[in-house]
């Protein structure tokens, strides 16, 4: 079961069974711009890039991202760089995976964020959408439709965040305008 | 000592981790069968075959195959098992023979996980007969023996399975024979073997950190090129270099059969961690699959430290933080308030920073279990010099994947020891810095003491090459101007292991520089132009090493020019340097001779953190390869090495 989730909503990640995740994956897809014309190569592609900040106590201490796929630590992991994205068909075309059980104490907060690194607002972009998945069996937890998102070229997703001895996760649902995380810190901050 | 068994005879298992290796000139099933004390077989589940290759300590192939190799650990085998029956039959139905009286006798040989060999059996006399059972490993009085027995059987599994006392003999044939016709339909050609470099060591080009420059922080000022070449997947020198047939093999491509399946990792019992098992990674044969493994382990250890590091960095810095604003809130100044701050914050760092320590130390534990397991399996080219191994050494058949040059560890865990594998044939010169590096191991000592122990360990790599090639497939050259490393030498130059005697004088270094410049000039020139069979019949077209001591001693403009042409131009054709130096000695030549020095791989004649891992960047320390004291063991291999030389063709 999906929860097409709203701005602000809190869910926390345990299973339907009692158990808490252990591993999630943050899935980001979207539609590759239409073949235009006779020289197709000079179709203004679209690049989303999704990213995934490490917070302890609200100071970034790791990203991943496209330039940095694994998490110094190993528990973040990105699967890699996506420049066109997909057929629009609902498949991941990036997805970062993080393995909750790995990820170092001090670490408290994950922040998840979507870029268009080649500055397309989202109104410009088909099917894209981002999830989070519990990686062990592949359910899909939360779904978010970036499309008609309006103005924006940045999205600052969800975050999971410690509480008790699991985990939660709430969704942010955030626009902002930005072609890298960097670009979104201050907009991430006022969310931690 | 291999024992070569005869039909009936039995021979004492030193040890119980065991491979059985299956080879036939022809596809067949291999199978084994688990019995109690009479040799009943008490059920299916008893029995480990193609469709079901897996059973506690025990794992056949899933397919028929012309090679098999079978892995046995006796001691996670039930209790209940007192002999395990390895058994070979043919595929029916796939139109391959039917007897094995036509085919070529079955081998099959009992192997420790390194590959030495405990005991061997031919399976002769065969005829109508499409199944046999070839060997028997069985309990006597607590200890495991093996025992030939080639008892072939006519009316195939079924008559076989039925003879061990299995009431479901017939169906389990049957389901045998049908899982191996579905296997062999499947197996329409095998996946392309994948480098090494596309698992879990394919991060060579490290981390490149975000701009911002936040990362890293504490990156030691000594830190030098990550060594990430290490794990790039090796091109060999082109098969027309050798000018012998032409070999149509691809030079990394293996059997057609498929991989052995990699041990299989007990069932973890609920709570606790796997128990590891050496050789638990991908790979295409055991040698790989460790090698993984130690490049796994290495990964695994630098990243649960970045994680430790991080998080008591991170405790530091907010106790700091907090214990300023302490000091800074005016309130604090009079009565027990500022103390109370200071002791939480306080009491906060320290209840992170064991959190932190507890998480580091259950992932060493778990590291520590796994290279227990490891080290001993090592094949002679990963284990060290006090690893038994050795004592058992023989001169190779094949080049190993890669050689152990040394040791690595990190402060936070120094009984914890990474092999440094690097790839062979050697992508990069080695340079044995015989100066005085920031190490406190190197204070301790005087320059001379330093430059003779460094002379040591480059004597004890090159022995190691020297055993881990294959006979007349790597030769030793050594340049020693001065003469002044004649004792560090002495081993080399007393067995015999060497080309020819250390060259000695400006004359020496002349001559020596000439020779293997022309070797590399006239390779280069017959692989440019495809013409591989025109090489002199004199030339040695095996791999090449050049020991330089007391560089740049004896060494002219042209002789130093020469040299950085080996060294930029040797590796792609199978000429490498292994420099004795201490770059000071150099410093007339100015920034000239830096590209040189980069080119080199640079360890350390002792304990020296100047190696970073690629992919967080740590400061490793390296350790040379220990020799334990008294030992007579690179005297013995290099011993074996030259024996097994041939006369040099005229």
């Amino acid at each position: 079961m999906t929860v097409n989730m709203t701005k602000g909503q809190a869910i926390s990640l345990q299973k339907s069974d009692g158990g808490t995740l252990t591993a999630v994956r943050m899935g980001l897809g979207w539609q590759a711009a239409p073949r235009r014309g006779l020289f197709g190569s000079r179709t203004r592609e679209i690049d989303l890039d999704a990213s995934a900040v490490l917070f302890a106590d609200k100071q970034p201490v790791d990203v991943v991202f496209f330039r940095h796929l694994v998490s110094d630590d190993g528990s973040v992991k990105h699967t890699g760089d996506n420049l066109v994205g997909g057929a629009g068909s609902g498949g991941d075309d990036e997805a970062i995976l993080v393995d909750l059980q790995r990820v170092p104490v001090h670490i408290d907060q994950i922040v998840f964020t979507v870029n268009s690194f080649t500055g397309q607002t989202f109104q410009e972009v088909q099917n894209a959408f981002c999830r989070i998945v519990d990686e062990t069996n592949g359910q899909e937890l939360a779904r978010y439709t970036l499309d008609g998102g309006g103005q924006y070229t940045a999205q600052i997703m969800a975050k999971v965040h410690r509480s008790g001895n699991g985990w939660q996760m709430t969704a942010l649902g955030n626009p902002a305008n930005g072609r890298t995380f960097q670009d979104l810190m201050p907009a991430i901050l006022p969310h931690l | 000592m291999t024992a070569e068994l005869v039909r009936g005879q039995n021979h004492t298992l030193p040890q119980t981790r065991l491979e059985i290796r299956v080879s036939a000139g022809t596809p067949v099933v291999a199978g084994a069968t688990l019995g109690d004390e009479d040799g009943t077989v008490h059920g299916t589940e008893w029995v480990a075959h193609p469709g079901s290759p897996q059973l506690p300590g025990l794992e056949v192939s899933g397919q028929a195959a012309a090679e098999h190799r079978l892995a046995v650990d006796l001691d996670a085998l039930p209790a209940s098992v007192h002999r395990v029956t390895v058994l070979l039959a043919l595929p029916t139905g796939v139109g391959g023979p039917v007897r094995f009286g036509a085919v070529a006798s079955p081998f099959v040989a009992v192997t420790g996980l390194e590959g030495s060999e405990i005991a061997t059996f031919t399976l002769t006399g065969l005829d109508t007969e499409s199944a046999v059972t070839a060997l028997e490993l069985y309990r006597r009085q607590g200890a495991w023996k093996v025992r030939a027995v080639g008892q072939g059987y006519a009316g195939g599994l079924a008559a076989m399975l039925a003879d061990q006392g299995l009431t479901q003999a017939a169906e389990l044939a049957h389901s045998i024979q049908d899982a191996v016709a579905r296997a062999m339909a499947r197996s329409v050609a095998p996946p392309p073997p994948r480098t090494p470099d596309s698992d879990r060591v394919g991060h060579g080009t490290g981390p490149v950190p975000p701009s911002d420059g936040r990362r890293h922080p504490v990156a030691p000022p000594t830190a030098t090129q990550p060594p990430e070449p290490l794990a790039e997947p090796i091109t060999p020198p082109s098969a027309a270099t050798t000018g012998g047939p032409i070999n149509y093999a691809h030079p990394r491509r293996q059997a057609s059969a498929p991989p052995p399946p990699p041990p299989a990792a007990p069932p973890a019992e609920p709570g606790h961690a796997a128990r590891p098992v050496a050789g638990d990674a991908t790979g295409w044969s055991m040698e790989e699959r460790l090698y993984n493994q130690i490049w796994g382990m290495f990964e695994d250890l630098a990243r649960t430290t970045a994680a430790y590091r991080s998080a008591v960095d991170f405790a530091e810095s907010r106790m700091d933080q907090e214990l300023d604003r302490s000091l800074s809130d005016p309130r604090n100044r009079i009565g027990g308030a500022g103390d109370r701050a200071r002791e939480q914050a306080r009491a906060k760092r320290d209840e992170l920073t064991a959190r932190a320590r507890e998480v580091l130390d259950r992932d060493l534990a778990q590291l520590a279990a796994e290279s227990a397991v490891v080290e001993p399996a090592l094949p002679a080219a990963y284990a060290g010099w006090d690893n038994p191994v050795w004592h058992a050494y023989r001169v190779p058949m094949e080049t190993p994947m890669a050689l152990r040059i040394g040791d690595l560890h990190l402060p936070e865990s120094p009984d914890l020891r990474i092999p440094l594998l690097v790839r062979l044939p050697l992508e990069r010169g080695i340079w044995v810095d015989s100066g005085r590096t920031a190490s406190e191991a190197a204070a301790l000592m005087d320059t001379a003491q330093l430059r003779r122990l460094a002379m040591e360990n480059a004597v004890a790599h090159a022995a190691r090459l020297l055993a881990v090639y294959p006979a007349d497939e790597f030769s030793v050259h050594v340049i020693d101007p001065a003469g002044s490393a004649a004792g560090a030498l002495a081993p080399l130059v007393e067995s015999g292991a060497l080309a020819g005697p250390p060259a000695a004088g400006a004359g020496g270094v002349a001559s020596v520089l000439a020779q293997l410049t022309r070797r590399v000039d006239l390779v280069q020139m017959a692989i440019r132009a495809g013409a591989a069979d025109s090489l002199p019949p004199d030339l040695d077209t095996g791999e090449q090493l050049l020991i330089v001591n007391d560089f740049p001693h004896g060494f002219d403009d042209r002789a130093v020019t020469q040299l950085r042409y080996l060294a930029d131009e040797g590796p792609s054709v199978g000429v490498h340097l292994l420099m004795v130096a201490d770059r000071e000695d150099a410093g007339a030549y100015g920034p000239v001779l830096d590209p040189l020095w980069r080119s080199l791989l640079r360890i350390t004649p002792v304990a020296d953190d100047h190696l970073a891992d690629p992919w967080v960047g740590h400061a490793w320390t390296y350790e040379p390869l220990g020799m334990p004291p008294g030992s007579r063991v690179l005297e013995q291999v290099l011993a074996r090495v030259a024996a097994a030389r041939h006369p040099r063709r005229p």
